[in-house]
């Protein structure tokens, strides 16, 4: 319980303890601390601007989706009316070809029908002629009637 | 425990005195091998055991900590280096709200008054007999392990306070602001010796009461530790037990005490307006 030199040691002591804690132990720790802090905040921050970057990300992946849908659409729509109008154009020029084709039957059947006509009537004038003949016999000059005949041939 | 040649007062006597390394009244320097040795050694001696564990405690306290500090990880900060962060953030948070001016060297010395006073305290919590039955086992006669219950630790501590205090208040205010600040309140010019005798008084007991406020406490605790000690062996659990589980709350009170006062001392002396 005697105060001696102990007193002057301690005082010492305590002077040299608070001079190292004040260079090694105090500064390093507070900065670590501080370092981290910033760190952290930083973190966030970041964390924060990712988060409206995805955002943003998604909302220009949404527009673009919709903006493909919409395009996609168009191009089926023009392939629709491109294919219609091929359609339509391939059904005129198959009918007009078809009519053609009627029309050129029809014209030959006619002709045929002309010339199966003329070649009957012929047919029937020369057997008129000949039965006209063979009634007949000499009594008719074929010659002499042969206008008549032929007209009448014509009449048939 | 008391062996049974030593009588109570020996005993609690004995536990009391410091292992004192002086100079004898003939000239030579020696242990004291009887408490009066060590009264007659008067200043020029030393208390080997206060001094020794103090710087143990203290040197402990700075080797763990500066290398938490050397190894400061931001990323993945260790199980004590949380600790340490721990600790500091609690004293960062004491000096900001106590301490209003700037001043690098207010929150290290408050670290290091508080680490080292829970450290020395604890010192306290090891069962009385131990060091000093260990250490008589080893040739050595006296031994008190606590420094904080000499007065001389305590006195140590707060001298080193009073002249940071009288160091800052001339740095910050000026010789004159300090000389003035003692003199001139809180009665004006013209009762200036009152004034100063007041404010003597008054920056006196700053260091007087942090020294003896810390010494009384640890000092009356030991005690009731050795008064315990004095019971039989198969009874001193029932009451060393609750009081050491107590003692660990006076052990942070007083600590956290002393560098509440230290921070408040130290804002008082940066503060220019009084």
């Amino acid at each position: 319980m005697n105060i001696n030199l102990t007193l002057i040691g301690q005082t010492i002591m305590f002077a040299m303890f608070v001079l190292f804690c004040m260079k090694f132990v105090w500064p390093p720790l507070v900065e670590a601390m501080a370092a981290r802090k910033k760190a952290i905040e930083d973190g966030l921050k970041a964390a924060e601007l990712g988060k409206e970057e995805h955002a943003l990300a998604q909302k220009n992946a949404e527009d673009l989706i919709e903006s493909t849908k919409t395009q996609a659409a168009e191009i089926i729509a023009n392939a629709d009316k491109q294919a219609n109008v091929m359609i339509d154009k391939a059904k005129g020029t198959a009918s007009e070809e078809a009519d053609k084709i009627k029309a050129h039957a029809k014209s030959e059947l006619d002709q045929e029908v002309v010339k199966a006509r003329n070649e009957l009537k012929n047919q029937v004038s020369t057997l008129v002629m000949q039965g006209v003949n063979s009634v007949l016999e000499k009594e008719v000059d074929s010659k002499a009637h042969k206008d008549m005949l032929s007209k009448l041939s014509q009449s048939l | 425990m008391a062996s049974g040649e030593l009588t109570s007062g020996a005993y609690i006597k004995h536990h009391l005195q410091n292992l004192t390394y002086g100079k004898f009244p003939d000239g030579h320097w020696g242990f004291a091998e009887s408490a009066l040795e060590a009264k007659e050694m008067g200043f020029m001696a030393f208390h080997v055991d206060t001094l020794g564990f103090s710087f143990i405690l203290g040197a402990l306290f700075l080797f763990f900590f500066a290398r938490a500090a050397k190894r400061a990880s931001i990323d993945a900060p260790s199980g004590f280096q949380n600790f340490v962060e721990s600790i500091i953030d609690f004293i960062d948070e004491n000096v900001r709200g106590s301490f209003s001016g700037k001043n690098p060297m207010v929150a290290p010395l408050a670290l290091t008054t508080f680490i080292w006073i829970i450290l020395m305290n604890t010192m306290d919590l090891v069962p009385v007999d131990w060091l000093p039955s260990l250490a008589a086992a080893m040739g050595i006669h006296f031994l008190k392990v606590v420094p904080t219950t000499d007065p001389n630790a305590t006195f140590g501590m707060s001298i080193g306070i009073f002249i940071l205090i009288l160091y800052y208040s001339i740095k910050e205010k000026g010789l004159g602001g300090f000389v003035g600040e003692l003199t001139l309140h809180p009665f004006g010019k013209w009762m200036l010796p009152f004034n100063f005798f007041l404010e003597g008084v008054n920056l006196l007991a700053k260091p007087v009461s942090l020294a003896l406020r810390l010494f009384g406490n640890m000092y009356a605790g030991e005690m009731i530790f050795i008064l315990i000690a004095l019971l039989p062996f198969w009874i001193q659990w029932s009451l060393s037990l609750p009081w050491a589980i107590f003692h660990i709350l006076i052990v942070l009170l007083q600590a956290f005490i002393f560098m509440t006062l230290v921070i408040v001392y130290m804002d008082m002396a940066h503060q220019k307006e009084h």
